[in-house]
């Protein structure tokens, strides 16, 4: 390997090894995580990265804690990551929560598999959509990117650090074992790769506070032995960062958590659309079964079917506007998903009506076959 | 200042001044603190910031960390950087923040449910790698924010709001636990023992490593009053009485008994030396 942070040429790799080197990339200097299947491999890159760069990796007792260090670890003014799979994503849910009420900076990668419970370890699923929006207790807005390459990996991954920079706020890469596992060519440019960088105090400590938002309604932060001198805490609190619990101030707090996604969602949501322009039918899809739902794409076209897709890079903040305007010009809308119905709710809601919604699900454990989309397809004409 | 303070402080300039000597170190407009009449988390506090200064050590540099409780709205009176986390995750996030930033002297202060109950695994990890940070847990012996209930550290037969028969659980013995667990510094005094408290503190921060001090506090709110332990200046004496001090006695044998007449030992228990966390890791990646 290189002792380079950003691996700059044409790799062989698969995703969950893309999604370490493009964490590098983004800067990242500082990993916490535990082992679980099948993100075991983004730990392992890391054990071995990390002090090739000068940071730091550490192996933590389960995923409360990694998800703790990482917190730690970023206001300790490293940009920090972590990487799991369901369980261990829904152990890291109560301090996901800290993380986005305390307005810090990090990535969490989830290469879903099969679930509930320990589920499918070694096999594919998405049965982790919803939780990554609604997973920990309260209001949030939630920032998720859905790879469907090794190359997807590494780009999303720096994607994530930047928008975790931005919005001072955890945000999710949501993969699943079929792309974390898959080895395909992904190319790597030093050139390309663009760092946001760390929101920093601009005035002196007696004038910082912590919690005062810009105009896109993102604080600065202050790291540890800055000089500021910050109180951070779970507790709502003020601009000051000191707990004040009471409705004005919870609603200022909070109510900012949600706005500065949503009222930004311009700059975040990314999605991309085939053959849209004269689609009769549509498929919306993410992550791995998109690859899948090209496959039905392009045999719709064969046989004379006007199909699109919309695929959603970044799942959350949902396109809800986007998906509305799509829902009034066609006579149906098809999800596949690698669950029995998620985000279909969302594209549900969005089409508020106007159109017929149906999703194609999957249990887990492998991949739709292209022929079950292609029939719901069809159905709907 | 009036004339007359002026006079005092001339006379004895180190116990009396306009200020508290204390707010060097805390955030004065989040005073009055929170905790009730008689409890030994005010004390507790002044001797950290009493050992912070006696060290010298540049508050930018310090680094609190606390979890959830009574105790863990500590970090949010010192007026350095601050971090007032989750329940029973105080320790890992300290772990990150020292991993991210050397710097950093870092002190956990927290609760024994915090610490030993939700945190506990934790707790031995850290102690276990060597983590360079110091530990403060102020031991009540329940959970005294939610109102009382029997913890990790409960004697057992005493009474708490979740153990109305008596608490049939045996406790951990917090010292014998740390020393057990790799901790390089560990010991334990009460809150009437303030200036060993102080001086505790001072060894452990001064401490490269996992350091440990446990401070027996009174709690008369949540559990001095539910086992007749009449006020918070009662559980202090019972303190006086009952501390017998063994320096480097076995951690083994300090147990302590919900028989208010038993002897608690008190003391520190383990002073080594071991190379830290980072000391080990960067020894093994060194020219690799």
């Amino acid at each position: 390997m290189s002792d380079e942070a950003i691996m700059t040429g044409k790799h062989f790799m698969n995703g969950d090894e893309a999604c370490a080197e493009g964490a590098l990339a983004a800067g990242c200097r500082f990993f916490a995580g535990y082992p679980i299947t099948p993100q075991s491999e983004i730990a392992e890159r890391m054990s071995k990265r990390m002090p090739e760069v000068g940071g730091r990796f550490i192996q933590m007792e389960d995923e409360l804690s990694s998800i703790a260090a990482v917190l730690g670890g970023s206001w300790g003014g490293s940009r920090a990551m972590t990487a799991t799979s369901g369980p261990g994503f829904s152990l890291m849910m109560e301090n996901i929560g800290l993380g986005m009420m305390t307005e810090t900076p990090c990535v969490i990668a989830n290469i879903q598999r099969g679930s509930p419970s320990t589920g499918l370890p070694t096999a594919v699923g998405q049965g982790d959509m919803m939780q990554a929006q609604w997973g920990s207790h309260g209001d949030y807005g939630v920032i998720a990117y859905a790879p469907t390459s090794p190359q997807e990996m590494f780009d999303f991954t720096v994607k994530a650090f930047n928008k975790a920079e931005q919005y001072m706020m955890p945000v999710f890469v949501m993969a699943d074992e079929k792309i974390g596992h898959m080895r395909e060519r992904v190319e790597i440019d030093e050139s390309k790769v663009e760092i946001y960088p760390r929101r920093k105090p601009e005035v002196d400590p007696d004038e910082f506070k912590p919690y005062e938002p810009d105009d896109d309604l993102v604080p600065r932060m202050a790291s540890a032995g800055e000089g500021y001198r910050v109180h951070v805490t779970g507790l709502t609190h003020n601009q000051q960062g000191y707990p004040q619990l009471d409705v004005e101030t919870q609603q200022e707090k909070v109510g900012r958590l949600v706005d500065k996604v949503d009222k930004n969602k311009d700059d975040i949501v990314e999605l991309d659309t085939i053959g849209i322009e004269d689609a009769e039918v549509l498929i919306v899809s993410y992550g791995m079964a998109f690859r899948t739902a090209m496959g039905a794409y392009k045999q719709a076209r064969e046989k004379g079917i006007k199909a699109g897709i919309v695929r959603l890079v970044t799942v959350w903040p949902f396109p809800e506007d986007e998906i509305k305007e799509f829902s009034k010009q066609v006579k149906g809308i098809v999800v596949p998903e690698i669950n029995l119905g998620q985000m279909v709710r969302e594209v549900e809601r969005a089409s508020a009506g106007n159109t017929e919604v149906k999703l194609v699900p999957h249990p887990g454990g492998g991949l739709h076959e292209p022929e079950q989309i292609l029939e719901s397809l069809e159905a709907l004409l | 200042m009036t004339t007359e303070l002026k006079q005092k402080e001339e006379v004895k300039p180190e116990l009396t001044s306009a200020e508290h000597p204390a707010t060097k170190y805390l955030r004065e407009e989040r005073l009055p603190h929170i905790w009730c009449s008689g409890c030994g988390l005010g004390s507790a506090v002044t001797s950290l910031t009493n050992a912070y200064e006696k060290l010298e050590i540049p508050i930018d540099d310090i680094g609190v960390v606390s979890g959830i409780g009574c105790t863990g709205r500590a970090a949010g009176y010192f007026e350095t950087d601050s971090y007032h986390t989750t329940h029973g995750r105080a320790i890992p996030f300290a772990t990150g923040l020292k991993l991210s930033n050397p710097e950093m002297n870092v002190t956990v202060f927290s609760g024994d449910g915090d610490l030993f109950a939700i945190g506990g695994n934790h707790f031995i990890h850290a102690a276990r790698r060597n983590v360079d940070m110091t530990v403060i847990c102020v031991n009540n012996y329940n959970f005294g924010m939610t109102g009382g209930q029997f913890g990790p550290t409960t004697p057992q037969g005493a009474t708490a709001t979740t153990s109305p028969y008596g608490n049939y659980e045996d406790p951990f013995n917090l010292p014998d636990l740390a020393a057990s667990a790799g901790a390089i510094y560990v010991a334990r005094w009460t809150s009437v023992h303030a200036r060993r408290i102080q001086q505790a503190m001072e060894e452990a921060l001064s401490k490269r490593g996992f350091s440990f001090v446990e401070i027996l506090s009174p709690c008369p709110t949540g559990y001095g009053r539910k086992n007749d332990l009449g006020e918070g200046i009662d559980e202090l004496k019972s303190y006086q009485d009952r501390t017998v001090i063994k320096h480097g006695s076995d951690p083994g044998d300090a147990e302590i008994e919900r028989d208010p007449e038993a002897e608690i030992v008190v003391g520190k228990f383990v002073e080594d030396d071991r190379p830290t966390y980072c000391d080990v890791a960067d020894d093994y990646l060194q020219g690799q």
